[in-house]
């Protein structure tokens, strides 16, 4: 019995975990969405995030590389911004491309800062940072808050998007200009500001992602690392209904999804470990259907153009 | 006038900005771009053996991956799972592959090529089923399998598929009699024949058929086609969609039967990616890729050049890529917004 209450507080603690780089990006590419920008340049935000974080980590401790990761989260959004916003390229295309050139930046310029074939790199990573008081809770206790400041960043972010989206005039702003740009221009909002604007938010948000998925989760930094996690954000987004409540909880899903793995070999049960390495993908398919499916989920009805 | 400009004004210039990028990031990341450059060059075009033993060798995947992304994109359904249909191909065929050892070579060659193109389409599916019944964007349903189908391809190196030792993890190799015939002193295979074939059937049936036809109405105005009553755009491009996933997946089968004779992972390079480059760089035209896709196969033949002699990881083209793109794009709106500014001072005009 006591066994089983280790290895489920240890699963709590492990979807948490992998769940917040996930819940990072999906918020800030839920901010985009909303404004009716779809960007599927996140998945190469958050890896260059990612590799910003581990040089700026190794140069001057974790801190530096959760800014580094963020101005280099901007740094793509802003390039992504300039192409399918200002320019006004297709959206979907543009996003694919600037994830393939960071795909092929971010290699190059880890390669020449950390040497070809160098051993895992070891950078200074963030500790768990316990919260006094609701540790103590039995079980969840701390599985739940004995985890990276980054995650509990995550979490304040929830209702901090859902105030700003919903609460404040700019919010309702953006989602005008995501839903009919036309009406809201005609109501004076500077729409394709406030796109960029977003689009930059959910940049920043990719990269810090990325510098979750390298302080507190992996420990080091390697090619492609972010693999497909990006693109999974975007799937969240929409499981999620475009809203921060719902992202939080398809967040989790995916963590837990990716967690089970770690629990079934806990228990001594062992399954081929590409099944956990597709799982989430397979999930997020199948989520897709059931969330666009129903008609329950509506995306803005200006994303993507 | 300036909105016909030529197309291959802007490909060159796309082409130029791609390499100015290459330079500038080799920079950046600290790098010797001329060493780099020259690298790349040698390991493309430098010799009879790089042109025809890597490049050309690289360009069959990638005009056959590039007409997929074509036909998809035609439609106006964005195809961004090449990579993933293209596993789904590898697999099918390495499976056959392993399993026809007495057949006599013309069958067992077609078997490996069929089972690969049903296989690519049977993949695809999937995210066309998602697509027509629950609404699901194609781009992400394409862009999530990738990831499945490189789960596949590792489960099936390391179980099912794994060579007898059960130490590396990679496929038996495929039987002697499915492998393609190699031009006489050089790796290339004679699958760049069944290439150029493709590209010119699907240029004839893009431009002489009902079916290229509807095909092309539904990408240019899905509303227009479909208030014709006499297409159904989600017809079209389901099968628009099944076509290119076929394709993508013959091109898996085309790799595993001429170049590797086995399954493993990271087969492709990111061929999936390349070919969009490939395919929007010709403007979506059949026999236009068949020189991009040339030029692309020096440019992943020449990373590796690079790599070898440079230092310079092979990935770093993908950025040269992205910029290839990217400004194939921004020429598109430019010359949108020329056309826009001609209609509105005709319609001033004749106000």
């Amino acid at each position: 019995m006591n066994d089983v209450a280790v290895i489920l507080a240890g699963f709590v603690a492990a979807t948490v975990r992998i769940s917040t780089p996930l819940l990072l990006a999906a918020t800030g590419e839920l901010v985009a969405e909303r404004a009716g920008v779809i960007n599927l340049g996140v998945e190469g935000a958050m890896l260059a995030g990612a590799l910003a974080s581990a040089m700026g980590a190794a140069t001057a401790g974790p801190w530096a590389g959760v800014l580094a990761a963020v101005g280099a989260g901007l740094l793509v959004a802003a390039c992504f911004s300039a192409v399918a916003i200002a320019a006004r390229a297709d959206q979907i295309i543009t996003g694919t491309a600037i994830t393939l050139g960071t795909i092929g930046l971010t290699g190059a310029i880890y390669r020449s800062a950390f040497g070809a074939a160098g051993p895992g790199l070891s950078i200074p990573t963030f500790a768990a940072l316990p919260v006094p008081g609701l540790r103590q809770i039995p079980l969840l206790g701390p599985a739940l808050f004995e985890q990276s400041a980054l995650t509990y960043l995550g979490w304040i972010l929830v209702p901090l998007a859902s105030w700003f989206l919903f609460r404040s005039w700019w919010g309702l702003a953006l989602r005008a200009s995501g839903e009919s740009a036309e009406a809201a221009r005609a109501n004076g909002v500077p729409v394709r500001r406030l796109q960029i604007l977003a689009t930059l938010c959910g940049g920043a948000l990719a990269g810090l992602g990325g510098a979750t998925l390298v302080l507190a989760q992996v420990g080091t930094f390697a090619e492609k690392m972010t693999a497909g996690r990006g693109f999974i954000a975007i799937a969240i987004v929409v499981l999620g209904r475009w809203h921060p409540r719902g992202v939080l909880a398809a967040a989790l899903l995916f963590g837990a999804a990716s967690a089970l793995q770690f629990a079934l070999q806990a228990m001594g049960l062992s399954a081929p470990y590409q099944l956990f390495l597709g799982l989430p993908y397979l999930i997020a398919l199948l989520a897709l259907a059931g969330a666009v499916g129903k008609g329950r989920a509506r995306a803005p009805a200006g994303l993507g153009r | 006038m300036r909105a016909e400009r030529s197309p291959l004004l802007t490909a060159g210039a796309a082409i130029v900005a791609g390499f100015g990028a290459l330079l500038l990031g080799l920079l950046i990341a600290g790098y010797d771009p001329l060493l780099a450059v020259g690298a790349l060059w040698r390991g493309a075009f430098g010799s009879r053996d790089a042109l025809i033993s890597a490049t050309l060798v690289r360009a069959v995947p990638l005009i056959v991956l590039g007409l997929a992304v074509a036909v998809a994109f035609r439609a106006g359904a964005l195809n961004i799972g090449g990579e993933g249909q293209f596993y789904a191909g590898a697999i099918a065929a390495t499976w056959m592959g392993m399993h026809l050892g007495g057949w006599p070579a013309p069958f067992a060659i077609t078997a490996v090529w069929l089972v690969a193109t049903v296989a690519g389409a049977g993949w695809i599916a999937f995210a066309v089923l998602l697509k027509l019944r629950f609404g699901v964007l194609e781009v992400i349903s394409t862009l999530l399998l990738n990831f499945v189908a490189e789960a596949a391809v590792s489960y099936a190196v390391t179980g099912p598929l794994q060579e007898a030792q059960r130490v590396y993890p990679q496929s038996e190799p495929i039987a002697e009699v499915a492998r393609l015939p190699l031009l006489p002193g050089s790796r290339l295979h004679s699958g760049i024949l069944l290439a150029l074939v493709l590209a010119a059937l699907l240029w004839l049936i893009l431009t002489r058929t009902v079916w290229g036809f509807r095909l092309r109405a539904v990408g240019l105005g899905p509303r227009a086609a479909w208030v014709s009553g006499r297409i159904s755009p989600q017809r079209v491009t389901g099968f628009a969609l099944l076509w290119s996933g076929a394709l993508a997946g013959l091109a898996g089968g085309l790799e595993v039967s001429g170049v590797s004779y086995s399954l493993y992972q990271n087969l492709s390079p990111g061929y999936g990616f390349t070919a969009i480059a490939v395919a929007l760089l010709a403007r979506l035209h059949p026999l236009a890729i068949v020189a991009t896709g040339v030029l692309f196969g020096g440019l992943e033949a020449g990373a590796q050049g690079m790599q070898r002699e440079a230092g310079v990881p092979a990935v770093t083209v993908a950025a040269a890529e992205a910029v290839i793109i990217i400004t194939v794009l921004l020429a598109d709106v430019l010359a949108r917004r020329q056309v826009r500014s001609r209609v509105d001072t005709l319609e001033r005009e004749s106000a």
